[in-house]
C-alpha cells in the first residue's frame, strides 16, 4: 500500500508539510508562499515560561498557528481528528491509506529515530506525512529531511502519543476542500498586514519590542545570573533563531523568499526591494549569533563582550521597526 | 546570506547522514535553496547545552548512588525529561512524581506503578531498582 506522493526537502516542518500535502493535491504552493500567508514571522519572549532551564524566546508562533491562518486565508477546508484511544488512532489512519489519503500527523521528535541522537529533545510540535504502509512499516515524509524515511508501528504510536507541552494526542489532518480558484493576491496582503501588526504591536515582550527588551537584559545577564547562565541563555537563544526549521536568521532568509515571490504575485515592486532588505537583516542576526557563539564557546565572562551582542541586536530592532513600517506602507 | 556563503561546517548531523535546507540569495539575487551540514555556532550551543544535561545526569546518578534520591530521578535526566513532561507520561500530579523520588517511597512503590515506570523508559524493573544493572 504505497501512494504517489512527491516528497520535497523543506525548512520548516509545518510548512512543508502543508506545501507537500498542497502539490500532492496539485496546488502548486512553495514553502515561503505558506509561511509568509501564515504570518509565520514573529517574535515572543516569555521570561516567565522556561524550556531547557531557559527562558522562553521563539522567532515563531504556537505550533500550528502557521497553517491555521494559511489554510483560513485561501480558504482551504482541513479534516482534522485528534484520540485518546491509540488503537482507533491507527484504524483511522489506516483507513485513510487505504484510501489513497496522504495525511499529516504531529508528533514529538523525542522518539524519531531517524534524527540524530543530539537532536531528540522532548519537542512535541514536530509535522510529517504518512504516504503508506509496506511490510508493516509506515512510509513517513518528514520535510526536513532529505529523502522519505520509516518508522515500525511501536514509534509511529509512541511519536503520535508523545506527553507534555503541546502533546500530539495523535493529531491527524487533511485538506479536504478547496476553492475553485486559490485567491493568493488577498491571502498574501492578510499575512503581511498581520505579520506587521504582530512585529509592531505596543506589546512588551512582543515583536520589536521584544527584541529590544531581550537587548537589554543580556547586558544585565553576566553580572545578575553569573557567567555560566548567561551563556547558557545566550546559547538558547541561538538555537531558537538557528534550529533546523528556521532556514537560517530566524526565518529572515524565508521571509525574504516569501516577499520576492510576492512581489511578482502582486505586481510590487517594493516587495522586491523589501525582500533584499529583510535579507540583509537575516544577516545581522548570523552576525549576532555568530559572536554570542564566540562568548559561550571560550565560556568567557567579559561584561563588554555582552554589550556588544546586544548593541548588535538592539540595532536588529531599530531596523526592523523601520522594516514592518515600511511594508505596512507598502501593500 | 549569499548561496556561497552558507555554511558547511561539521555538526552532528552527518552522524546521520541528515543535511538541513536553508534559504539563501544566487549570484542574480534570487532567492534559492540549499543544504547545509552544519554552521559552528549552532553546534556549539548544541553540545553546550547537551553537555549540561550529560552533567545533570552524571550528578542525579551520584545522589542516586548516595540514598539521596531515587532511581527515577536519574533516569528522568537519561531521557532528558524534566518534572512536568514525566508527570504528563505517567499521568499523574507532579507532586506524586516528586514523591517518588524519595528513595524511602520508591522503595515501598507497588509492581504496578514501577510497571509504568519501566514503560516510560523502556527498562526491565531490575533495572529500574539498580542503575547499574545494564
Amino acid at each position: 500500500m504505497k501512494i504517489d506522493f512527491k516528497h520535497n526537502q523543506s525548512a520548516h516542518c509545518e510548512n512543508g508539510v502543508v506545501s507537500n500535502l498542497l502539490k500532492h493535491n496539485g496546488h502548486d504552493i512553495s514553502e515561503p508562499m505558506v509561511f509568509g500567508i501564515g504570518s509565520g514571522l514573529y517574535f515572543v519572549f516569555l521570561p516567565f515560561l522556561k524550556v531547557n532551564y531557559a527562558p522562553v524566546i521563539s522567532f515563531r508562533p504556537m505550533p500550528g498557528f502557521i497553517f491555521k491562518r494559511f489554510s483560513k486565508r485561501v480558504n482551504i477546508k482541513i479534516k482534522r481528528y485528534k484520540f485518546r484511544d491509540k488503537k482507533k488512532a491507527l484504524l483511522t489512519l489506516e483507513t485513510e491509506l487505504k484510501n489513497k489519503n496522504p495525511v499529516g500527523l504531529q508528533v514529538g521528535v523525542y522518539n524519531l529515530t531517524y534524527f540524530p541522537d543530539e537532536y531528540r529533545f522532548h519537542f512535541n510540535a514536530h509535522n510529517l506525512v504518512v504516504y503508506g504502509k509496506k511490510e508493516g512499516t509506515y512510509l513517513i515524509s518528514d520535510p526536513v529531511m532529505e529523502n522519505v524515511t520509516t518508522l515500525t508501528e511501536k514509534e509511529l504510536e509512541k511519536v503520535r502519543f508523545a506527553k507534555g507541552a503541546f502533546a500530539p494526542k495523535g493529531h491527524m489532518y487533511y485538506p479536504i476542500h478547496y476553492p475553485e480558484k486559490l485567491d493568493l493576491e488577498k491571502a498574501i496582503k492578510k499575512g503581511i498586514k498581520s505579520t506587521c501588526r504582530d512585529m509592531l504591536a505596543p506589546v512588551p515582550i512582543v515583536g520589536v519590542k521584544g527584541i529590544r527588551r531581550v537587548a537589554k537584559l543580556i547586558r544585565k545577564w553576566p553580572v545578575k545570573l553569573g557567567t555560566k547562565k548567561a551563556n547558557h541563555y545566550l546559547g538558547q537563544i541561538v538555537r531558537m533563531q538557528e534550529e533546523i526549521g528556521t532556514g537560517g536568521g530566524g526565518f529572515r532568509f524565508i521571509y525574504g523568499a516569501f516577499l520576492e515571490e510576492a512581489s511578482v504575485i502582486l505586481n510590487n515592486p517594493k516587495l522586491k526591494e523589501l525582500s533584499k532588505e529583510i535579507t540583509q537583516i537575516g544577516d545581522l542576526w548570523r552576525d549576532f549569533a555568530l559572536d554570542a557563539s564566540r562568548l559561550y564557546k571560550n565560556r568567557s565572562s567579559q561584561v563588554d563582550g555582552y554589550n556588544k551582542v546586544a548593541d548588535k541586536m538592539a540595532i536588529i530592532a531599530d531596523k526592523e521597526e523601520n522594516f514592518f513600517k515600511k511594508l505596512k506602507k507598502a501593500i | 546570506m549569499k548561496k556561497k556563503d552558507v555554511p558547511q561546517d561539521n555538526s552532528k548531523l552527518s552522524t546521520k547522514d541528515m543535511k538541513e535546507l536553508c534559504y539563501a540569495v544566487d549570484e542574480k539575487g534570487k532567492y534559492t535553496t540549499t543544504l547545509s551540514t552544519g554552521w559552528e555556532p549552532k553546534s556549539i550551543a548544541l553540545s553546550n547545552a547537551i553537555d549540561d544535561i550529560d552533567e545533570r545526569i552524571q550528578r542525579a546518578k551520584e545522589r542516586v548512588l548516595n540514598n539521596i534520591t531515587s532511581p527515577i530521578e536519574y533516569y528522568m535526566e537519561l531521557h532528558r525529561m524534566d518534572l512536568p513532561i514525566l508527570a504528563s507520561y505517567m499521568g499523574m500530579w507532579k507532586w506524586r512524581v516528586k514523591r517518588h523520588f524519595k528513595p524511602s517511597v520508591f522503595k515501598k512503590l507497588s509492581t504496578n506503578v514501577l510497571k509504568k515506570y519501566t514503560a516510560i523508559f523502556d527498562i526491565s524493573i531490575a533495572q529500574l531498582q539498580n542503575i547499574e544493572d545494564n
